[in-house]
């Protein structure tokens, strides 16, 4: 283990996040809220413990893959550890386990949330708490690895710890280029939005925040009642339109730049999702007709529902616990499968459900006839026998947390519904749950220790599960 | 420069480790998925999966855009279509490693017909080597500047000898053989000297000289190294085979070759006419004996595995062969092989390398082939560089003395007509000259780059 390398990166995380928190700092000042040392503290307190943490270079800048790892579990702890800072001493979010549960929630882009009144919180740490959402969304290392000027060959393994997906591949040689590319993209499509709806005339506060909630498919909102607040279809169009682009493997978006069309058009994961989420639409609107009475009321909810959950967003325009089960048993398997690798969003991810699937016909197939020879094929190539294991472990491990998990929030004594959607929405990122932390509802009902608990899983969701799991092997190789 | 790299085995992976680290855009093609996958956890590279003589493997590495296409998969064929078929889809450069001793004859028919801008043969090259390091048996090692009219040759002071605890302007006033002394390393560390240096027993130095003065300069200081006239090979592959050829057909030594199979020895015999070939097993001590290793001038030793070469080797110099000569296919071999006292380690992969970043160091000029030689020494400590003075730059015309070089830096010597100049003081860079720079400053590209601004 390279200790000091960790360290390292680690303090050059905690000065960058130092920097970040001058933006909240920025809007303090602006709409003129006193309380400015809620920033400043956690600021100078994280620029002071950056700079000794960094002030020697360490000479032995080899990694493995497992200091890798455990660099991107201690730099998303640590920030969520600082970044809970500013909640607590502005006095919005007074019990600190609470505020770190907010952060986390914020940071993982699960925006799950203990507050009932989202509109009594001061300007800047509703930005903060967005701004969390855009930051934790293509990743914090991702970040650092656009920026520091000196990146090392085997940072390759931090780019793998924090991205998103089973494989994760370069889009040009110099690692440094492709997290550059992607954060350009993800820019990009931010300010789009955020115009957009300044255009459709959302204030310009809330545009920002809710265009950092939806490309980091986040979903904290600025209002109480989520985007159903506003009560406009432009503005649900225009985010379910950027939701669905998030949740679109962002190398993609690269090949359409550089016109390599046949790899837009060629992807498999691409294209089950958009399929998954056609047919999840329908089935829906056929199942609600009845609630909303004319079609074009059923698409507009059921579509944005969809998009927000299979995203992982977690946006709401409807509270779909008055829906049908059926309708809610969908919402239900959209969680769990979750976006695009390579995307912002959470969850299993689509690729992995699609090579699983590939993985059981061949299976079947092999069982009806023992002798026969079946590749698994993605995108019109074999894919790696280490990668469809890597799924299948990953798939085992996912459940095994799950179930463990569940156990230890059922000590709370809620009701199944609410303790099981709880763990679901919390370890795939999403937000709400049905039950108690329906799209109405909120997570202040549980207790101290669930809230770690799920501040684990959404930590744990969002790294996928082996930074995290790694972390407790520290110093045992 | 983008560079696309296809196939990944020791060289492939050498190429890259050297090619990374001098900040090129790199693409790797393999067919084999693991070795892929370790590429791309190891190197900033991206990594394509493939065939690399197929169009769309080669269209997703990108190489319409790509400046130097390089070819190193295991086989030949392969190497010469993908190079083709990537140069028809707009590679600047193509490069092939052609190894098999079949084409050599035709390699600059090929190269120029077929449209390809440099073909290697690490083999051959290796047997080059050994033959210039068996021409001078005091030497270490030597590389050739100037169109074969400079050699920088690397040379280890052994105790007794007339150069230790002498300094360096002692050394040109008692010898009055016209070298100098361009790099010293001594205990793992590289010195360029100034002239109040002073040489200690075991420091290995690096001179530059003309052909006659190297002769001079080593009777003086290695009188009892003899001129070699007969050579055993232990190992018939294709570096034995090009070595053979070589001394026997060009430099009229002898030559004795061991190879254990038989067809092989027959294949040896028709080729090598000059040479003896012996169908035993060289690994077998009483038989090196009974085929004279006593009475040989050098011993080489090229079987394809690296400890064995090492320990035959060790064997040959514990029987006080006068020069021995090991190959060392793993890089990692290289350093234990000169702990163990063997000073002249060939590698034919370090040596193509060479080759291709040279090449690759020269396109980078702006200004097209500026770098005309180039030769890493001390396991990249130091380099030693041709360069052409292309411009009439504020250096030019300028007494060498008054010039700012930085200070890792020396001026090993300038040819100029055809005419060879070790540089003092008063000598001037002019025009057209070319340059030969020793530097512990990597990655130099250009001449300015050894002046301080």
């Amino acid at each position: 283990m390279n200790y000091r390398m960790i360290t390292y990166l680690t303090g050059q995380i905690m000065k960058l996040e130092a920097v970040f928190m001058l933006a909240p700092l920025l809007v303090c000042v602006l709409y003129g809220e006193g309380d400015y040392f809620s920033f400043i503290t956690p600021a100078a307190i994280l620029i002071a413990a950056g700079f000794i943490l960094t002030v020697k270079k360490p000479l032995n800048k080899e990694m493995s893959a497992h200091d890798g790892f455990v660099t991107v579990a201690v730099a998303w702890i640590i920030i969520s550890l600082f970044g809970a800072l500013p909640f607590m001493l502005s006095g919005d979010i007074p019990n600190y386990i609470d505020a770190v549960f907010e952060t986390i929630s914020g940071f993982t882009t699960t925006g799950s949330t203990l507050l009932t009144d989202v509109e009594a919180m001061s300007r800047s740490n509703l930005f903060w708490r967005s701004f969390s959402h855009w930051l934790g969304g293509m990743g914090v290392l991702v970040f650092v690895l656009a920026v520091l000027p000196q990146s090392n060959a085997k940072s390759m393994y931090i780019l793998r710890a924090e991205a998103s997906g089973p494989k994760v591949g370069k889009l040009v040689s110099k690692m440094k280029s492709s997290a550059r590319i992607l954060y350009s993209i993800y820019i990009f499509l931010t300010l789009l939005e955020t115009v957009l709806l300044c255009i459709g005339g959302m204030p310009l506060f809330d545009s920002l925040a809710n265009s950092f909630a939806t490309t980091g498919t986040g979903g904290f909102s600025v209002l109480n009642n989520s985007i159903a607040g506003y009560d406009s279809v432009y503005f649900e169009a225009v985010i379910a339109i950027f939701m669905l682009l998030s949740g679109i493997n962002f190398n993609l978006f690269y090949f359409l730049i550089i016109r390599k069309f046949t790899d837009f058009y060629r992807n498999e994961e691409m294209k089950a999702y958009l399929g998954i989420i056609a047919v999840s639409i329908t089935a829906i609107i056929i199942n609600t007709y009845h609630l909303y009475g004319s079609l074009a009321k059923a698409f507009r909810f059921s579509s944005f529902q969809v998009i927000s959950i299979i995203t992982s967003t977690g946006f709401a325009t409807a509270d779909y616990i008055q829906w049908p089960e059926f309708s809610q048993c969908i919402l239900l398997l959209l969680m769990f499968s979750g976006a695009c690798a390579g995307s912002t969003g959470g969850g299993i991810k689509v690729y992995r459900v699609v090579l699983l699937f590939k993985v059981a016909l061949k299976e079947i197939a092999h069982t009806l006839n023992p002798r026969s020879v079946v590749t698994l094929k993605m995108d019109g190539k074999p894919v790696e026998a280490g990668v469809v294991k890597g799924v299948v472990n990953y798939t085992v491990l996912y459940f095994f947390i799950f179930a463990f998990s569940l156990i230890l929030i059922s000590v709370d004594n809620m009701d199944l519904t609410t303790s099981v959607t709880a763990v679901i929405t919390c370890f795939n990122n999403i937000g709400p749950g049905l039950g108690f932390v329906g799209p109405a509802g909120n997570f202040s009902g549980f207790s101290s220790f669930s809230k770690i608990i799920l501040s684990f899983d959404m930590l744990l969701g969002r790294l996928e599960i082996f930074p995290i799991l790694l972390l407790f092997r520290v110093g045992r190789r | 420069m983008n560079i696309i790299i296809a196939g990944c085995g020791k060289m492939g992976i050498e190429l890259i480790k050297i090619l990374s680290l001098e900040k090129h855009n790199i693409v790797v093609i393999d067919t084999n998925l693991q070795v892929i996958d370790d590429i791309s956890g190891d190197f900033d590279v991206m990594t394509v999966t493939g065939n690399s003589s197929r169009c769309d493997v080669l269209k997703e590495a990108n190489v319409s855009k790509c400046n130097i296409f390089i070819a190193m998969t295991e086989s030949d064929e392969v190497n010469i279509l993908s190079c083709l078929i990537a140069r028809k889809m707009n590679a600047k450069h193509c490069i092939a490693r052609v190894r098999n001793p079949v084409y050599a004859e035709q390699m600059v028919f090929m190269r120029e017909e077929l449209g390809l801008s440099m073909m290697v043969n690490p083999e051959y090259q290796a047997a080059r080597e050994i033959g210039r390091i068996l021409h001078y048996p005091s030497a270490i090692n030597i590389e050739t500047f100037g169109r074969g009219r400079i050699d920088m040759v690397e040379f280890k002071i052994n105790p007794g000898c007339v150069l230790a605890d002498m300094s360096l302007k002692e050394m040109t006033a008692k010898i009055k053989v016209r070298v100098l002394v361009c790099a010293v390393q001594r205990e793992g560390s590289v010195f360029i000297p100034s002239g109040d240096f002073i040489l200690r027993s075991g420091d290995k130095i690096h001179f530059a000289a003309a052909h006659d003065q190297i002769s001079k300069f080593f009777k003086i200081t290695d009188p009892d190294k003899e001129r070699v006239k007969s050579v055993l090979i232990v190992g018939g592959g294709a570096i034995s085979y090009y070595l053979a050829h070589h001394i026997t057909e060009d430099m009229g030594m002898q030559a004795k070759v061991l190879e254990t199979d038989m067809q092989r020895c027959v294949s040896l015999s028709e080729r090598l006419p000059r040479a003896d070939i012996i169908n035993a097993d060289g690994s077998d001590h009483e038989l090196l004996i009974e085929e004279g290793i006593d009475s040989a001038d050098a011993f080489v030793t090229l079987t394809g595995m690296d400890e064995e070469n090492i320990v035959l080797a060790l064997f040959a110099k514990s029987r006080g062969v006068n020069k021995v000569v090991t190959k060392a296919s793993r890089f990692s071999v290289l350093k234990i092989a000169e702990s163990v006292g063997l000073d002249c380690v060939v590698s034919p992969k370090a040596i193509t390398a060479n080759m291709i970043l040279q090449y690759v160091r020269a396109r980078q000029n702006s200004d097209g082939s500026n770098v005309l030689t180039l030769y890493r020494m001390l396991d990249g400590e130091a380099e030693a560089i041709e360069f052409i003075v292309r411009q009439e730059a504020d250096y030019v015309n300028v007494p060498i003395k008054d010039l700012r070089l930085n200070k890792n830096s020396l001026i090993a010597s300038i040819i100029r007509d055809r005419k060879y100049i070790i540089p003092n003081g008063d000598d001037k860079l002019m025009l057209n000259d070319s340059v030969v720079v020793v530097s512990t400053n990597k990655y130099m590209r250009d001449l300015n780059d050894i002046f301080l601004h």
